[in-house]
């Protein structure tokens, strides 16, 4: 009996049939295709991008240089280095990211006290030279100068969940 | 023997025994701040709670002796509670800024709070906020930090001995503190930094430089006291960034001096040389060490090896000094010396094989009476100072200057140099007939009188049954050392005591088994024809030198640096380019300093402490053996094929053998017991204790402390009058401060070495 359905059904290529319904139907769906760099997809607030330090609105920075992303960073992209600056406080004299080696985990933002290390929802930018994609201190403080707006509000749609 | 249950096993301990030490020796953890295995008990902070049956409430482990029978649960719920409240009490008024604390890593109070704590806190209300004290250049505070174990306060009064802490105010108004506000004045304060379990007291030079996870720990050698303290030196990035003390109850305990803690911030100094340099019509133009070897070479065998004169640092290596005189006696010179200090060489044939303690390092803590002799001991050896405090001996002292000691002085004689030798003979002649001296001696000490002074230090030398004489680095540098050595062993065997050695230097002993003498080879042989000593070869004008690691006007008793200045060559095997080198020098070949060499110290109780290199050596510095190594292949010799300072170190240890120093043989009887003629003003020289080495001079946070701020020329007032009290005066030319030093006996002025007036030992010309 077994054998004669199976007869049947490769007669008349029921399994090619099966398949092509499922082709069928996406033939006369609504497309997702995205036509970047035109278009874009909608972004996470927690979307994990390049990377940037941010202050607090008095302009002081954030960052304690507490060293916890350089030791939480599983790639071993973050260098760090601290000073003592002339008021006593604790700073990092250099902040190094080397975007060619993260991992963008997001770990050190996790791990961050202050919030001064954040990822922020930039992912187009390129380096044409080695250490192009080397970030300092100061590219770090610009991009998060730049983008503070949206970082905050990043932040506070984010809290709701923590 | 008792038996007590912890936990529901039994265990055996000792009457007497607290339960913190009967789990501590058992692996089971009970956490604690205030408790510390070298303090009293404090019971203050009251982490170690633990359930015992039959008490109505938890108890301290630290402060609870053990009894017979005793069941005791650490990990109970009743302790567990109790250990919870305890921690939530103790992080209420902490500010918990890990992330910007130096601690933060290797902190007690984190990690207790991980391993015993709650996860939150009822807390809610204002912390108390307490203000930083400055405690000098060497210990950063953040007393919000503080949790009041009293650790730092207990040390001071119980290990320093210099009762500086304290812990004015009670309850929320309790603050830890100088009381009023000062630098820390111990010579060991850098431990408190370790004691601390929180963050409240760190170190300066240190601060903000690196986390504790991301340094590597290596185990070496102290390069300053003859001590020899084991440390820990953790690196980063082939860096050095500090230093720690090493658990050695044989030689340092858990301590080690401020000078062996802080003294790596000179490995980085400004003037240390990285390349080899030679000068040429005057001007000094780096070259490579193949074209600086040969011209050192190529030089020295244009000179008469009779006119070679060789001085060596005693902080060098043993493998160092002992290649550095295989090379020189090689080439047929046996001018060699380490002995920068020392004046008078009259006895140095009967010299014991190397200064030696005369005992082990511990036996200090247990003897009964002590003399020491010219000796500032806390400043020179401040561990070998803290042992015999921890004696509790009956301590007598013979000294120029009235130096202040952190134990209790049972006899003292202040005496002016000049003087030294009456008075010692006074100090034997009152000892007298206690025991067999060579006829000679007595003889000599037949005209000796004694008063009462010497009469009590001999008392005192007569307590107990362990008894030490100690000459110091003063008496080694007295011009009239040999007689004061004669004396000193006579008293010493007259009261039935040890005589012992200070040796000044991490490895002087090490340089006297090396043979780094002019009349004694690698293992104490004898050389035919001695050489000339260090005092001979910088005040006659030899042709060429060549120095290890020395800047002789620091570091000799002469001062001077006329005759190297007058030679045709000089090879300066040295870390540092100084602008006197510069002057006198023809090649400089750079070395690789203590953390970037391997080899071995030898302490001042014959121990042999072998090391290895921490870091890579300093630009293209290379480690002294490598360079003396090959300049023996340079001028062919035989055996200088070396490949490891291993086999060197195997070398001078077979020649060696198992000879052992004889103190109490190791002196000749002087010829007369008068004392030195003395009209003027006398000079009495001590080395600073933070200017004993080129590396610890340019120790920045340790030359910003009260005991390198020496300056000046020191009188009692009876002698300031005489320069009627004016703030500056001349001495040889130089203008320095008058300071006005009650510690000095009249006709006497202490000026500490390194300030450029000429020899130790002349007489000073003050106007």
């Amino acid at each position: 009996m077994k054998a004669i359905i199976d007869l049947f059904k490769r007669l008349f290529l029921l399994e090619l049939i099966k398949g092509l319904r499922v082709t069928g139907k996406y033939l006369f769906e609504r497309k997702i295709t995205v036509q970047y760099p035109d278009e874009k997809t909608p972004q996470s607030f927690r979307f994990r991008g390049r990377h940037a330090q941010r202050r607090y609105p008095n302009g002081e920075e954030r960052c304690i240089a507490c060293k916890l992303c350089e030791a939480t960073c599983p790639a071993l992209a973050i260098t760090i280095e601290v000073e003592q600056r002339a008021d006593g406080s604790r700073r990092t004299s250099r902040y190094d990211i080397d975007l060619t080696k993260c991992i963008f985990c997001g770990y050190c933002e996790e791990s961050c006290p202050v919030d001064a290390i954040v990822e922020t929802r930039v992912f187009e930018y390129c380096g044409e030279e080695s250490g192009d994609l080397l970030m300092t201190k100061q590219d770090l403080l610009a991009s998060g100068d730049k983008l503070e707006s949206q970082l905050a509000a990043d932040r506070l749609l984010d809290s709701q969940y923590r | 023997m008792l038996t007590i249950e912890i936990d529901g096993k039994s265990y055996q301990a000792q009457a007497g025994q607290t339960l913190i030490e009967v789990t501590e020796a058992n692996g089971i953890d009970v956490p604690r701040f205030c408790y510390h295995k070298k303090l009293s008990i404090a019971a203050s902070c009251r982490m170690c709670l633990v359930e015992v049956e039959k008490a109505p409430k938890p108890m301290p482990a630290c402060a609870t002796p053990v009894m017979d029978g005793m069941k005791v649960f650490t990990r109970s719920t009743k302790a567990l509670a109790a250990q919870k409240a305890v921690m939530e009490f103790l992080l209420i008024n902490h500010p918990l800024d890990c992330p910007i604390c130096d601690q933060g890593g290797e902190c007690e109070l984190q990690d207790i709070a991980v391993g015993y704590g709650n996860d939150i806190s009822n807390y809610q209300e204002d912390k108390r906020v307490v203000i930083s004290k400055n405690l000098g250049p060497l210990i950063a505070t953040e007393m919000t930090r503080c949790i009041h174990c009293t650790r730092c306060v207990r040390f001071s009064k119980e290990i320093s001995g210099v009762p500086e802490m304290g812990d004015p105010g009670r309850g929320e108004h309790m603050e830890i503190g100088t009381y009023v506000e000062k630098n820390i004045t111990s010579e060991l304060s850098g431990n408190m930094i370790d004691i601390c379990p929180v963050g409240a007291l760190t170190s300066k030079p240190f601060r903000f430089s690196a986390r504790s996870w991301e340094m590597q720990q290596h185990n070496t050698i102290a390069p300053h006291d003859s001590v020899g303290s084991n440390i820990a030196v953790h690196t980063r990035r082939n860096q050095v960034l500090r230093v720690v003390p090493r658990e050695n109850e044989a030689i340092n305990e858990i301590w080690i001096s401020d000078r062996d803690r802080f003294s790596y911030e000179g490995l980085a100094a400004d003037d240390r040389v990285t390349s080899p340099m030679i000068k040429k019509d005057g001007t000094w133009e780096k070259v490579h060490w193949d074209t600086a070897l040969a011209y050192a070479v190529d030089n020295l065998k244009k000179i008469d090896s009779k006119s070679i004169g060789t001085l060596a640092s005693p902080t060098a290596t043993i493998e160092e000094l002992f290649l550095l005189q295989k090379l020189m006696r090689g080439i047929g010179s046996n001018n060699i010396d380490h002995r920068l200090r020392q004046i008078d060489f009259s006895d140095q044939e009967q010299a014991p094989l190397f200064p030696y303690l005369g005992q082990a390092i511990t036996d200090l803590e247990t003897c009964d009476s002590a003399l020491l002799i010219g000796t500032h001991l806390r400043k020179e050896q401040p561990i070998l100072n803290h042992r015999l405090r921890k004696a509790g001996a009956k301590i007598a002292v013979f000294n120029p200057i009235d130096y202040e000691f952190n134990f209790p002085i049972a006899a003292k004689m202040i005496v002016a140099p000049n003087n030294w030798v009456n008075n010692l003979a006074g100090i034997a002649k009152a000892l007298l007939g206690n025991g067999l001296i060579p006829a000679t001696m007595q003889k000599l000490l037949a005209d000796v009188t004694f008063d009462i002074e010497q009469q009590t230090i001999a008392k005192v030398l007569q307590t107990g049954e362990k008894r030490t004489v100690l000459l110091g680095n003063l008496a080694t540098s007295h011009p009239q050392f040999a007689t004061i050595r004669a004396l000193a062993a006579t008293i010493a065997k007259l009261s039935g005591a040890r005589l012992g050695y200070l040796p000044e230097a991490n490895n002087t002993a090490g340089a006297w088994l090396a043979g780094v003498l002019p009349h004694r080879q690698a293992g104490g042989e004898v050389v035919a024809e001695a050489g000339l000593d260090a005092n001979a070869m910088l005040t006659q004008n030899l042709k060429a030198y060549m120095l290890l690691g020395l800047e002789p006007e620091l570091d000799s008793c002469t001062s001077s640096l006329a005759s190297l200045e007058q030679a045709d060559f000089v090879v300066s095997l040295t870390a540092y380019k100084t602008d006197a080198i510069e002057n006198y020098a023809d090649v400089i070949l750079p070395i690789s300093l203590f953390t970037e060499t391997s080899g071995t110290y030898v302490n001042a109780e014959g121990l042999w402490q072998s090391f290895g290199g921490v870091v890579n050596p300093t630009g293209s510095t290379r480690p002294a053996w490598k360079i003396l190594r090959v300049l023996g292949n340079l001028f062919d010799l035989a055996g200088f094929d070396y490949i490891s300072s291993e086999q060197v170190r195997d070398e001078v240890q077979a020649l060696v053998g198992d000879k052992k120093p004889n103190n109490s043989a190791g002196w000749q009887i002087p010829t007369s017991l008068d004392n030195m003629a003395s009209d003027g003003l006398q000079r009495i020289t001590e080395m600073p204790i933070y200017s004993g080495d080129a590396l610890v001079r340019r120790a920045t946070a340790l030359q910003d402390t009260l005991d390198a701020d020496v300056a000046g020329v020191h009188v009692n007032p009876t002698v300031a009058k005489q320069f009627n009290d004016s703030e500056q005066v001349q001495v040889n030319g130089i203008s320095l401060p008058l300071v006005l030093d009650e510690r000095v006996p009249d006709g006497c002025a202490l000026i500490y070495a390194g300030q450029n007036v000429g020899a130790w030992h002349e007489n000073v010309d003050v106007s």
